[in-house]
């Protein structure tokens, strides 16, 4: 039905000026078509609300265009159910005829879509952190701007043994694949360096109370690592200083475990929490000022890790679709200009992707700081060019299992 | 030694709370003989009521009761409006209650947004306490004691007063009840009320443990379902034994076996089910 996309057209809220350029009238300036697969119902919609949020706000920084061509974003709320999604994903390709997709959101959504969008010749820009995607299940049709699972992990890992000189950690994160993924990137550079990981601990992702985990914890320890999605981090840091340990051990954690989304409810508890990133919303660049400013002024929030990938996917595809003078009907081109391009302002700095889709860009070492009442997570360290298999060997890296929650195996932990 | 002395104390906190969460679920269970879905939306409510209430001021424990009546108020309008209009028909019932749930989870992410708010506990009992060479988080004893309060004032209720006379009665067999001259119906809404009541203030005294999120609702409902399961459908007793069981279960279950941390929740209530079907304390046999 039209009306779906017609709706969808109106909700994104662009300004009148875009609404009279899109709608169903087929100019001679026809719309770049860009279906958005997000969440907006149910337990994952925190993070897709967010991620339509920095869509929107970095369209509208940006007049609503996209390489010259004004866009028409069609919205899919595909609920967080993979059947749902691979349904609007259809919907979006056939009967809406998109030029390329942005999203989804959830892992488990991406592998549902996967040999859909492969098939179809459909470019991909990916946000869903898992490893496979970019790795042994890398398609030709995909690229992601943000980072796989581990990515990240690895920079914490070498700043956890090399600036702050810790040698005994303790990981922690959520039991599913993206939690067992970052917690296996740490694990496996800071074990390569010399450093000792003595405690894995893995609750279930809806673990009703931490207490009891937090219990178990060493206290001989140098550090922590959290690998948290969604709120946990913010709850496992509220109990860590419930049971008195807060100040005493310090924490780390991977992309998610203090995002911005969570971090000014986490209030004082967070301040010193060190976490790694592809993003800071305290990133110093004009790009990022615009729109961190622009997010505040419209939704009063910090724009985190699910606000961050879709700004950074519009500024990806404008250098490409630019290049391109506005041209995305061959798909092939269309994908092989997104990941040959080196993309130099994008607000996680520069963007280039390698062979199997990824990007390579800036992971950045964050410290929670108060400002004013106000937390922020302050870069304290960038490493620059950061590839998916940090320092090693691409094709030695994926003869190795994909990360996983027995790969590589934890030798030293103490019970 | 340590380890056993904290993980109990855990357990018991837990079961506490989760005393706060099921005394609801099992009155309400063992009256209408329906599981209402919806204890998990309620008590998300609670949470969430209960937060915006301290972020205009209100203190905690008034919070906590003013959470309570305007989630019991809604469980009234529920079964006055949907369920009563469908009694007997149990299956429909159950259905509506899920249905609920789904708009409470849905409406509470549309009003609140979807990042967690945090609930503070009131600042006397926020630092840990130092037993014997560790720390305790202070609120979690509170949490227990307040729930063994409770668990006392509704054994009163139920026990030594008319309206608990009734219950009892209805519980244990409706239609002999209803023929001795008790309108059963009516006390369905009473129940209800304070099934829906204990939901919204469990929410808040369990805020500044769990915080309140979207998913919290679908996170606490398995976990009532088991405490009612063990503990028997109905019964009072049930539901606080079933809870510290529960407690004890899941803190040391998964502190010694943490790879079968949701097996070892659920298996006695597998086994539970095949064995003595009516629970620890039931008193209804189905």
């Amino acid at each position: 039905m039209f009306t779906l996309s017609r709706r969808d057209v109106f909700k994104t809220g662009i300004g009148v000026s875009a609404l009279a350029l899109t709608g169903r009238a087929v100019r001679a300036d026809e719309p770049l078509r860009i279906g958005f697969l997000t969440v907006k119902t149910g337990p994952l919609a925190a993070g897709g609300i967010q991620m339509e949020q920095g869509m929107l706000t970095w369209l509208k920084l940006n007049n609503n265009k996209i390489g010259g061509r004004t866009v028409e974003l069609m919205v899919a709320d595909t609920n967080g159910v993979p059947a749902t999604t691979r349904t609007k994903t259809a919907e979006l390709v056939e009967r809406q005829k998109a030029h390329l997709l942005i999203g989804p959101l959830a892992a488990f959504e991406a592998l549902a879509v996967a040999d859909y969008t492969e098939s179809h010749h459909m470019p991909t820009m990916g946000l869903a952190a898992f490893d496979e995607g970019t790795q042994k299940g890398a398609q030709k049709y995909f690229a992601r701007p943000t980072a796989s699972a581990g990515q990240a992990s690895h920079a914490m890992a070498a700043y956890c043994y090399s600036e702050l000189k810790m040698r005994r950690m303790a990981v922690i994160a959520d039991d599913f694949a993206y939690g067992h993924q970052q917690t296996s990137a740490f694990l496996r550079v800071f074990e390569d360096m010399g450093g000792k990981i003595v405690q894995k601990i893995l609750p279930p992702l809806n673990a009703p109370d931490y207490g009891t985990y937090i219990s178990q914890i060493k206290t001989d320890l140098d550090g922590i690592f959290m690998g948290f999605a969604g709120s946990n981090g913010f709850r496992f840091t509220k109990a860590f200083f419930e049971y008195g340990l807060g100040g005493k051990i310090p924490l780390t954690g991977g992309l998610t475990a203090m995002d911005e989304a969570i971090l000014q409810q986490t209030g004082e508890d967070a301040v010193g929490i060190m976490t790694a990133n592809y993003y800071s919303a305290a990133y110093d660049n004009a790009a990022n000022k615009a729109f961190v400013a622009q997010m505040n002024k419209d939704y009063k929030a910090d724009p985190g890790y699910y606000a961050s990938g879709p700004a950074i996917c519009g500024a990806v595809l404008d250098a490409a679709i630019t290049k391109l003078g506005g041209k995305v009907d061959d798909p092939d081109l269309l994908i092989n200009t997104i990941r040959s391009n080196v993309v130099e302002n994008t607000i996680r700095g520069p963007v280039k992707f390698d062979a199997y889709g990824q990007a390579i860009g800036n992971i950045y070492i964050r410290k929670v700081e108060r400002k004013a009442g106000h937390n922020v997570n302050t870069v304290i360290k960038t490493y620059e060019n950061v590839s998916q298999f940090w320092t090693y060997d691409p094709v030695e890296f994926m003869k190795n299992p994909t990360y996983s929650r027995d790969w590589p195996v934890a030798k030293n932990l103490e019970n | 030694m340590q380890f056993w002395i904290i993980q109990t104390l855990n357990s018991l906190a837990m079961g506490g709370l989760l005393f706060l969460l099921s005394a609801g679920f099992s009155l309400i269970f063992g009256l209408m003989r329906i599981p209402n879905l919806a204890h998990g939306g309620l008590f998300m409510l609670g949470a969430y009521v209960g937060a915006m209430c301290m972020q205009w001021g209100v203190p905690f424990w008034l919070a906590a009761i003013a959470a309570g009546l305007a989630v019991g108020a809604l469980g009234t309008v529920l079964e006055g409006g949907l369920l009563r209009r469908m009694a007997g028909n149990e299956q429909g019932q159950v259905l509506i209650t899920l249905g609920i749930s789904f708009i409470i989870a849905d409406l509470c992410l549309l009003t609140w947004g979807g990042d967690p708010v945090p609930l503070d506990a009131p600042r006397m009992l926020r630092p840990p306490v130092f037993l014997a060479g560790f720390a305790f988080p202070g609120y979690r004893l509170a949490v227990l004691a307040f729930a063994l309060i409770v668990a006392l004032g509704l054994w009163l209720l139920l026990e030594r007063t008319r309206l608990g006379a009734m219950i009892r009665a209805g519980v244990d067999d409706r239609l002999m009840a209803r023929s001795v001259g008790i309108r059963v119906s009516r006390l369905f809404s009473a129940v209800f009320f304070l099934g829906a009541f204990l939901a919204g203030l469990g929410g808040v005294i369990g805020g500044p443990i769990l915080s309140a999120y979207p998913g919290l609702d679908t996170d606490m409902l398995p976990l009532a379902l088991v405490v009612v399961i063990l503990g028997g459908v109905g019964s009072l007793p049930g539901a606080l034994v079933g809870s510290f069981l529960v407690g004890i279960i899941y803190n040391f279950g998964t502190a010694l076996f943490p790879d079968f941390a949701y097996v070892i929740l659920f298996l006695p209530m597998v086994v539970m089910l095949v064995v003595k079907p009516s629970g620890l304390f039931g008193r209804v046999t189905r």
